[in-house]
């Protein structure tokens, strides 16, 4: 069973969807219980890095989430949802993330030419490390998935399964063990973005 | 490197999708779901769903029709028509719009960018422009581009972008239906002074015109047409490979 982490963050209708498009049944819930027996666990999000994560925190489920993970579930963070996987993120502040990665989450404002437009926002090529992570296992360089960030994944270089070029090489997805991020939205990012889904889902 | 996008925009009068010429003239073209998920497949790269329906019934139809769609394609969508309050962003975002498109209901209260913009983000929040030549300058209409407001467009568009508008779609009345190109001039008026991406709209005719709007323009991002589309002039496919033959960054889908 793949569980969709309901923690009150944005809207999940269309990552619901695209799971049912690829045939797999989705459970999207905030309890406990049924968590702790996915097969796999997805992690979505959108909004500020320090909403999130309060709300992970306050509904306990940070703790389920990383007790899981450890226990070596696959577990997916999704944009803002792969952020909250990092050690810390320095938006608007400084907030300690869930720590299944190493590294950090900084602006991109930061490595990016000034005349380019933030967030970084549309379709962008990939550029994927080799080997290739097992959930890219559909994928060729240079396919284009659907960003939407001003933020991202910063000194986590071991970690990075793929780039995008946006003025500088910037952080598109990680994996770290049995635990993976996309910065990017695979629910956005049709043909391409549900094969990714579903080679996770093949783990 | 971001690609430049490609955008059919669906106007939908009870469940159905219309297109007008110079806004007046509706006719009847095919179903959203089965359009939609034709452009999709053919390398549109956003879809526009703008609701033209008045009456609540249709309105209900719409956000309907909408889940259907965010149901059966995967590519980003946005919504528009009939957006005065925060209570219609919901309504749409809830279905599965990923951004929300603003025109008359900012122009009836300049607030709503600002506050929906705190609620959903910048990213989600799209101001839609009408615009026209008046006495040398361009100005703002409104309800479908039949009233003209008196707005200064380059005024209204930088206000919209302050409060935290984070796309302009500028769709240009005088080049609309005329099928002769876009408004080159009235889109490098705002790619001047707002540093959010811009979507031309209004007068495309053939792939020409696409090339000639990213080579003259490169700070236009996407483009943005629907009878050419719908009619079949255009193929979004064939398009796309002349983008790329041309040396404009594009994506392209596998067969």
């Amino acid at each position: 069973m793949v569980v969709i982490v309901d923690y009150g963050v944005g809207n999940l209708y269309s990552l619901k969807s695209s799971f049912s498009a690829i045939g797999v049944e989705v459970v999207t819930t905030g309890d406990k219980s049924v968590i702790e027996k996915a097969d796999k666990i997805i992690l979505p999000g959108v909004g500020a890095f320090r909403d999130a994560i309060e709300k992970l925190k306050a509904t306990g489920l940070d703790k389920v989430v990383v007790e899981r993970a450890k226990a070596g579930v696959p577990l997916l963070g999704i944009c803002l949802g792969m952020q909250l996987l990092f050690d810390k993120s320095f938006e608007y502040g400084e907030y300690d993330g869930l720590g299944l990665i190493k590294g950090e989450i900084r602006p991109i404002g930061s490595v990016i030419p000034k005349e380019l437009k933030i967030p970084h926002i549309g379709w962008n090529a990939l550029t994927l490390s080799k080997p290739k992570s097992e959930i890219f296992k559909y994928l060729s360089d240079g396919d284009c998935v659907y960003f939407v960030h001003s933020y991202y994944g910063a000194n986590c270089n071991e970690f990075v399964t793929a780039t995008t070029e946006y003025g500088a090489n910037l952080t598109a997805s990680v994996q770290s063990g049995n635990v993976y991020g996309c910065q990017f939205h695979p629910e956005k990012s049709g043909s391409v973005g549900l094969s990714i889904l579903k080679a996770f889902c093949e783990l | 490197m971001i690609t430049k996008r490609i955008i059919p925009c669906l106007d939908v009068l009870d469940g159905r999708v219309v297109k007008g010429v110079n806004f007046k003239g509706l006719s009847d073209v095919s179903s959203p779901v089965t359009l939609g998920k034709y452009y999709s497949d053919n390398g549109a790269d956003e879809l526009v769903f703008y609701d033209i329906t008045a009456s609540s019934d249709g309105r209900a139809l719409f956000t309907d029709i909408l889940k259907e769609v965010a149901s059966t394609i995967f590519i980003p969508l946005t919504v528009g028509g009939g957006i005065n309050t925060l209570d219609d962003f919901d309504r749409v975002l809830k279905c599965g719009a990923d951004k929300v498109s603003v025109n008359s209901g900012a122009i009836k209260n300049p607030n709503l960018i600002l506050d929906a913009a705190k609620r959903y983000g910048d990213q989600c929040v799209v101001l839609s422009v009408d615009a026209k030549r008046v006495e040398g300058k361009f100005r703002v209409f409104a309800k479908g581009g039949r009233v003209d407001t008196g707005l200064d467009a380059i005024e209204w568009i930088k206000r919209g972008v302050d409060n935290g508008a984070g796309e302009i779609v500028l769709n240009s009345i005088d080049t609309d239906g005329v099928k002769n190109g876009f408004d080159l001039e009235m889109l490098q008026a705002v790619t001047e002074v707002v540093s959010v991406p811009v979507i031309a709209s209004g007068g495309a005719g053939k792939i020409d015109d696409f090339i000639t709007l990213f080579k003259t323009l490169p700070k236009v991002d996407a483009g943005l047409a629907a009878s050419i589309f719908h009619f079949g002039e255009v193929k979004i496919s064939d398009l796309k490979q002349e983008l790329y033959k041309n040396g404009i960054p594009t994506r392209i889908i596998k067969e």
